[in-house]
């Protein structure tokens, strides 16, 4: 392949690549990310001239444009496969066995995972979270979704991925889970054309007054952000949708673009017209390709209809496989077209955004919220949820539970309604344990069941609600595994800035994998929590200062899991262990003959496995408030 | 013009004019807070975060040489959690690179009680010595990632754009577009990179020459760019 891109052939080649970059040149260092994504489109990857012709078209420093392809995991400046399997190996597609699909696919083709078969037409790869986390294991084929891998009956979806959506009430999703919302079907703009009625500080005020927060995680006042930019000094403003849904076990913002768009540009619009800003920018995340044509197409229905316009456009950007860019000031750097390093804060976006100037930057669940609000007004908003923690909540819920999916709720509903919602725990098991708030939250137990999901009653018990994943465990699961591949997503996804999350994700991995091995070191528990209690002090950003909380919290939950005589007696267990993963993959093999080509285009019949799983609700754990936590994780460790 | 503010650290009231860093505030009544990423001639990128104090009402530790000075703030330079967390950083620094020619940051472990042998097993960022061009030698095995070289080579001094990052996390490490040797590269070999590392990572040919045993004489036979000065 590469005999091919650095042929005589090149210059009539490059041509092309001119006219797919051209369009980009205008936007200077700004235009790199998309102009390397229309690159890797024709090429494949990116060779050292077209990485070069990159760079002069758009004047960019030759080593920047190498950090950048080097920062980001979907592009590529070494040959790859014609085509690319990106297997889902992070939390809820492990549960579901997703290393066994990944080690079926690569036997079956003869490679190891991130190798390009000899033909040069598949590369396969492991893949950190890509939001599709309901209908596990999942992978993605090039720009398509595949999901409901079942190795069994060979069956997975390909394509769109479906909507699953449910929970006790339907506004931010009353239109999910039917295909694409078209504009006909959306309906106009309503509370666009009664913001744009309305005096821009009123628009704010209104905001304000529903008492709405920032649902990615950080839970800001959103009224106060949007107020903090429209007072601030400097031109232009810009709006931003934080659409780098990456947290492992999140799929929400995946719905809610892919089933109504309409909405979060609606959203946007309003935002855009409270600040007086002219621009906005959609930064969707990498893994969800399968997106911008239904966003793009949306923008394009919302220009016919003038909602948009020269006063007000929206850009999509597209990422390029970094978690770490959905943290707001690295996503800035990534629209800038440099490596996705997070800022020193202060100055804040508000004053400080993209390019400089000040930028709002919301979620998309929390733009989604803003057309409702200011078409009922914030008292009729308010009336929903609680009195700290008004409006309407998505959950994500993944794992063990007989209906994985997306759970829209008033906030205060208990974590055990939110269960029995999702159908209960799946094959009749007993809970284990939470994942709560995504990689970066923490775990709760049956003891937590009674909780109210509101900021206020999960701040008084210690869960963090970060992004609304509820990623559940049932006791069949060794949770030493689950933090193993913790530990693995971050020590992938810091981006290397600061000391105690450049190295400390990477010690943090080690001791993990040590302890899930059944070899640990004197000692391990002391510098885990040292590592760990110092990429929360000390570190610059989001990523590091959680990168140790789930751990942190599992230490407190489970304390003899971290012992070092348990952890060695554990060894015996685990070499049984080994021997029924070898026997797994003998099987896997000899079924390979019989398994036809998985990647093939047809969309293969799109059964899902759901073998209507005693969709029971357990009873006995639902109902059982206390379980003594020390049992429940020795009897997970019994079980390994 | 500029007002002074009045702050203690730790427990000590000084007065410093309006947008001093915490780092000069302490400096001014003689208390040193450790710096390695930090350098005059060089943007403030507060990245190693060994000079991170506890600050009062804030929930994170805070980088000394970023954070300014505010009237009445309570700034403490040596408490348990600043002690752990510089501790655990020069730890790690040392199960992660070659500190053997960073004095200052082996003093500084000795002063905070880390040990380098704490993180038993870890992977170590080794990598052969890049030696490619007549005026200096690249060995990352030794590089900290504080990230000056990149910086001056950039806009904080040159403009010359020859170097960037490799990799991200724990993989970063300083390079070349696709790797070229640095006479390959726009470097026009001005030696600030060399002039700003801390820990000989980027080291003059003729040092490294003589440190390998050469003697004066050999190194001047090789022609190393420089030229012998006239008698």
């Amino acid at each position: 392949m590469s005999d091919t891109d650095t042929s005589p052939s090149l210059s009539a080649s490059l041509a092309t690549l001119h006219s797919a970059i051209e369009q980009y040149i205008p936007l200077g260092r700004s235009g790199l990310l998309p102009a390397l994504h229309a690159a890797q489109k024709i090429y494949g990857w990116l060779s050292e001239p077209v990485a070069a012709e990159v760079a002069k078209s758009l004047h960019v420093p030759l080593a920047d444009v190498h950090g950048v392809i080097e920062f980001y995991t979907l592009f590529y400046n070494k040959p790859v496969g014609k085509r690319i399997i990106r297997v889902c190996t992070d939390q809820a597609c492990a549960l579901k066995d997703a290393d066994g699909v990944l080690h079926h696919l690569c036997s079956h083709h003869g490679i190891e995972p991130g190798q390009t078969t000899r033909d040069g037409t598949l590369t396969i790869e492991a893949s950190p979270c890509l939001g599709l986390c309901e209908q596990a294991p999942a992978a993605l084929v090039d720009d398509q979704a595949e999901t409901n891998i079942n190795l069994k009956n060979d069956s997975y979806g390909l394509g769109r991925p479906r909507s699953i959506v449910g929970g006790s009430l339907r506004l931010l999703t009353a239109n999910c889970g039917s295909g694409t919302t078209s504009l006909e079907k959306y309906g106009e703009y309503a509370a666009l054309k009664k913001a744009r009625g309305m005096k821009r500080e009123d628009v704010i005020n209104e905001v304000k007054a529903s008492g709405l927060v920032g649902r990615g995680g950080a839970a800001f006042p959103t009224g106060i952000k949007w107020e903090g930019t429209a007072k601030a000094e400097g031109n232009p403003k810009y709006v931003i949708c934080n659409a780098d849904e990456s947290e492992p076990g999140t799929f929400k913002d995946r719905v809610l673009l892919l089933d109504d768009p309409h909405r979060v540009i609606e959203g946007m619009a309003i935002a855009g017209y409270a600040i007086d800003s002219h621009k906005g920018y959609i930064y969707l995340r990498g893994e969800y390709p399968y997106i911008v044509p239904a966003l793009e197409n949306a923008l394009s229905e919302a220009r016919q209809a003038g909602y948009l316009n020269e006063d007000f456009d929206i850009e999509i950007r597209l990422g390029a496989g970094a978690y770490i860019c959905g943290e707001e000031t690295a996503l800035f750097e990534s629209i800038e077209g440099k490596r996705g390093f997070p800022r020193v804060k202060p100055p804040f976006p508000t004053t400080f955004g993209v390019f400089g100037k000040p930028t709002i930057i919301n979620n998309v669940e929390t733009l989604c919220n803003v057309p409702l609000i200011i078409s009922q007004g914030s008292a009729v908003y308010r009336q929903i949820g609680t009195e700290k923690s008004p409006g309407p909540k998505l959950f994500c819920v993944s794992g063990d539970v007989a209906k994985p999916g997306l759970y829209e709720v008033a906030f205060g509903v208990t974590l055990r309604d939110l269960i029995v919602m999702a159908g209960g725990m799946a094959n009749g098991q007993s809970m284990q344990a939470v994942l709560f708030g995504g990689a970066a939250g923490a775990f709760a137990t049956s003891v937590h069941l009674d909780v109210k999901l509101t900021f206020e009653d999960l701040r008084a018990a210690g869960l963090p609600l970060g992004s609304g994943v509820v990623m559940v465990f049932d006791e069949t699961h060794d949770m030493r595994d689950v933090l193993k591949r913790l530990g693995h997503f971050f020590a992938h996804e810091s981006c290397g800035k600061c000391y105690p999350c450049q190295m400390g994700t990477q010690r943090q991995m080690e001791i993990l994998n040590r302890i899930a091995a059944g070899n640990m070191i004197e000692g391990d528990l002391q510098r885990l929590q040292d590592v760990g209690w110092t990429m929360m002090d000390a570190s610059l950003c989001g990523l590091g200062q959680t990168a140790a909380s789930a751990v942190l919290s599992a230490i407190k939950l489970w304390p003899e899991m971290f012992e070092v005589r348990k952890s060695k007696s554990l060894k015996v267990v685990n070499a049984k262990k080994k021997v029924v993963a070898k026997a797994k993959v003998v099987k896997a093999k000899a079924k390979t003959k019989s398994v036809k080509k998985k990647t093939s285009k047809a969309v293969k019949s799109k059964k899902k496995s759901a073998k209507s799983k005693s969709k029971a609700v357990n009873s006995k754990v639902i109902k059982s408030k206390s379980k003594p936590k020390k049992t429940v994780a020795r009897k997970s460790a019994k079980r390994k | 013009m500029t007002e002074n503010i009045t702050l203690t650290i730790d427990g000590q009231q000084v007065s410093v004019e309006q947008g001093t860093t915490l780092l000069k505030a302490a400096q001014e009544i003689g208390k040193d807070i450790p710096t390695i990423c930090f350098h005059e001639a060089t943007t403030s990128n507060a990245l190693c975060r060994i000079c991170v104090v506890e600050v009062e009402g804030q929930r994170l530790l805070q980088p000394a040489c970023i954070v300014k000075a505010a009237p009445d703030m309570k700034v403490q330079t040596r408490s348990e959690r600043v002690m752990r967390a510089r501790k655990t950083i020069l730890e790690m620094l040392a199960s992660t690179m070659d500190l053997s020619d960073a004095p200052a940051i082996l003093t500084m472990m000795d002063e905070y009680g880390a040990r380098a042998e704490r993180f038993p097993d870890a992977e170590r960022r080794e990598v052969e010595v890049k030696d490619d061009n007549p005026m200096y030698v690249r060995d990352y095995s030794k590089c900290l990632l504080c990230w000056r070289c990149v910086q001056v080579c950039a806009s904080d001094a040159q403009y010359t754009f020859a170097i960037n990052f490799n990799g991200r996390g724990y993989e970063t490490q300083i390079g070349t577009f696709f790797d070229k040797s640095i006479p390959e590269t726009t470097c026009v070999l001005c030696g600030q990179c060399v002039a700003v590392c801390p820990t000989g990572a980027l080291k003059p040919k003729r040092e490294f020459l003589l440190e390998q045993g050469m003697s004066p004489n050999e190194i001047s036979v090789m022609n190393t760019g420089r030229k012998r000065r006239k008698t």
